[in-house]
């Protein structure tokens, strides 16, 4: 991951690490604020199964609401939640808009993500899909927050 | 990030020229030494994840004698791909999702025909398009059998019975599938709706990456063992057809779940630490364990019931084409076999038996003659192994042997990845490489041209070499190779 500043501002998003897997997907995202780096990583998981998502339009609308102890789970779960709609809807999006608020649940932190995401069916006639997204793993999941903002790795397995 | 890039190679001990040691002194927690079935080539060829991952393995609790990786092996999460492990479960032995894998019950069916390539190559092209429409392969797939949840749920429980009870298949069928191609004890309260919602509309699917459906041609010099071959029903220059595939996104969901829950307990209630999420953990005797187990085995019947959906497809389109009964054409199935399973099982340690959870992830059962687990039709022979190869260099069919209780009798799988999927994509161009291939002789049809690119032969390892080391290893016997015709991609 590109630690320079520069760098970090300028390719805000994802990129592959094809270094880390051989029989999987391994990528690593980044962003200003937590709900960027949310956005980055869904971007990288459609693009992951689908060639050009560019052709996606927002014809379908789902509203998602998820919580966890913190904010690494959270990221989890919310990828986790884009890959159940994927087999259960047949849903693949291409915009997300997050909002996450941190709480109090008795003495533990909570973490709340409210998203809307924009997108459609998979339509096999249209769309140049690659591959299936079978899960999110936790191997090497990773996220922190750097000087620059937030970063995170993730490996899915396909 | 995330990865440390520092491990250091282990020094390996040579026990044969098939198997290599790893000490317990390589890595602080390792409670048994860790074994590599690889010829020096395989062995050598293996990325340094792989010892670092199955040395993991053998830190688990309960684990016995050895933490083994398979021939084909490479770097998963959690094990290795190929990693097998075997937990006594009246010595605190754990059972972890990641020993088994996202796609619980992957495996492989093989069919054989009383077809010849004489009788197959005139009608190759409209086999192929009947089979790509029949059998629904890639992302975003659904499969022709329509269920709603609570059926779905009565699937889960009954496997490939559920099949046969409606039509899908024959009572024969069920004689030669691992397990009767039903898990009992499998209890539909331990699968989240979740998992439902997810797998409903996926029975009778491929799904994707290296999942395929394949017509083969038994060529007479790839018959290695004669006799066997010809009690097995194959002969020279018969036509097969062979698949692979799982349990599709219910299977990934139970393991998600499981793995989730596993997280939350594993230390706090169980004190077990591990090296790795994915080898997330709890007692084989607890209720987390328990209930994990019975959901996998729901997993494990929806596959064995996703692949004899595909099966009686296979059986309408080859019907459908020669205008004749499946009967009538000798369509009957070889085997069925999981790789990506933990089961219950009755092994020798040091001269006692013990009831162990084996681990197999990307690594098949490969139960010699005599054993329980062996169906009656293949009792005095042993198992029948299928080995899906890459789709361009061909596939196996293996025996179980005696000499395979070193490896919990465990073989391989498959021929094991060496090139990244991106790397396979920047090398390979999908319409390219399917001109290419039609050329030397396998029509390809695929759901995805960049998926294509990615199961380029040249990503894998060699299969023979992964073959040969399992025969002269002794955890498993050629019968015959197989090689491709036709194949629809996932």
């Amino acid at each position: 991951m590109q630690d320079s500043a520069v760098m970090t501002v300028i390719i805000m998003g994802y990129r592959y690490r094809e270094d880390l897997t051989a029989a999987d997907v391994a990528f690593e995202a980044d962003g200003r604020t937590l709900e960027e780096l949310f956005e980055s990583a869904a971007i990288a998981l459609t693009n992951t199964m689908i060639e050009d998502s560019s052709i996606l339009a927002d014809k379908v609308e789902r509203k998602i609401t998820i919580h966890a102890a913190g904010e690494e789970r959270l990221l989890h779960d919310f990828l986790d939640e884009l890959v159940f709609l994927k087999d259960a809807e047949m849903l693949i999006f291409r915009s997300f808009s997050i909002k996450i608020t941190k709480s109090k649940s008795g003495d533990s932190p909570k973490f709340s993500l409210e998203a809307t995401l924009k997108g459609e069916e998979i339509d096999t006639a249209r769309h140049r899909m690659v591959v299936d997204v079978k899960a999110v793993s936790w191997h090497h999941f990773e996220l922190k927050k750097g000087k620059d903002g937030w970063k995170a790795l993730v490996i899915v397995d396909v | 990030m995330g990865y440390n890039d520092d491990i250091k190679r282990p020094d390996m001990k040579k026990i044969t020229d098939y198997i290599w040691e790893i000490d317990p002194s390589y890595k602080q927690g390792m409670r048994v030494p860790a074994r590599i079935y690889a010829s020096k080539a395989l062995l050598d060829g293996m990325d340094i994840h792989v010892f670092d991952q199955i040395t993991n393995v053998a830190t688990l609790p309960g684990i016995v004698k050895h933490a083994f990786c398979m021939p084909d092996g490479h770097s998963g999460y959690g094990f290795p791909i190929g990693g097998v492990a075997a937990m006594d479960t009246n010595d605190g032995g754990v059972i972890s999702p990641g020993g088994i894998g996202f796609d619980i019950n992957c495996g492989m069916r093989l069919i054989r025909t009383d077809l010849t390539i004489k009788d197959v190559q005139p009608k190759i092209h409209e086999l192929l398009d009947k089979l790509f429409k029949s059998v629904p392969a890639g992302v975003g797939s659904k499969g022709f059998v329509k269920l709603d949840a609570s059926t779905f749920r009565k699937v889960v429980e009954e496997g490939s019975e559920w099949c046969i009870d409606n039509g899908y298949g024959w009572k024969d069928d069920l004689e030669v599938t691992e397990l009767g191609g039903r898990e009992e004890n499998a209890d539909n309260r331990t699968v989240s709706d979740k998992a439902v919602q997810r797998g409903k509309d996926q029975i009778g699917t491929l799904g994707s990456g290296n999942h395929y459906l394949e017509i083969q041609h038994v060529k007479e010099e790839n018959i290695h063992d004669k006799a066997l071959a010809k009690r097995w029903g194959i002969f020279p220059d018969q036509i097969v057809v062979m698949f692979h595939c799982g349990s599709r996104g219910f299977g990934h969901q139970v393991a998600t779940d499981y793995l989730n829950i596993f997280l939350e307990v594993m230390e706090s209630k169980y004190k077990i630490k591990i090296l790795d999420r994915e080898l997330a953990s709890a007692p084989f005797n607890s209720p987390e364990g328990q209930n994990y187990f019975s959901g996998m085995k729901c997993a494990m019947n929806m596959s064995f019931a996703n692949r004899q959906t595909i099966l009686h497809r296979v059986r309408e389109v080859f019907s459908d084409v020669f205008k004749t009964d499946a009967e009538k054409l000798g369509m009957k199935q070889i085997y069925d076999v999981a790789h990506n399973r933990a089961s219950l099982e009755k092994h020798q340690v040091d001269g006692g038996w013990k009831e162990l959870i084996v681990h197999r992830k990307g690594a098949t059962a490969a139960f010699g003659p005599g054993r329980p687990e062996v169906s009656a039709r293949y009792k005095d022979d042993g198992q029948p192994i299928i080995i899906g190869g890459s789709m361009e260099t061909g596939s196996y069919l293996l025996v179980g042997a005696e000499t395979g209780a070193q490896t919990w009798f465990t073989t391989a799988h498959g021929s094991g990845r060496t090139m990244s999927r991106t790397r396979a994509k920047q090398l390979y161009r999908g319409d390219e490489l399917q001109k290419d291939m039609e050329k030397r002789g396998i029509l390809v049809k695929t759901a995805s041209y960049a998926g294509l690119a990615e199961e380029a032969g040249a990503a894998y390892k060699d299969i023979d070499e992964v073959i040969e080391t399992a025969h002269n290893a002794g955890i498993s016997r050629k019968v015959v190779k197989l090689v491709p015709i036709a194949n629809v991609k996932g």
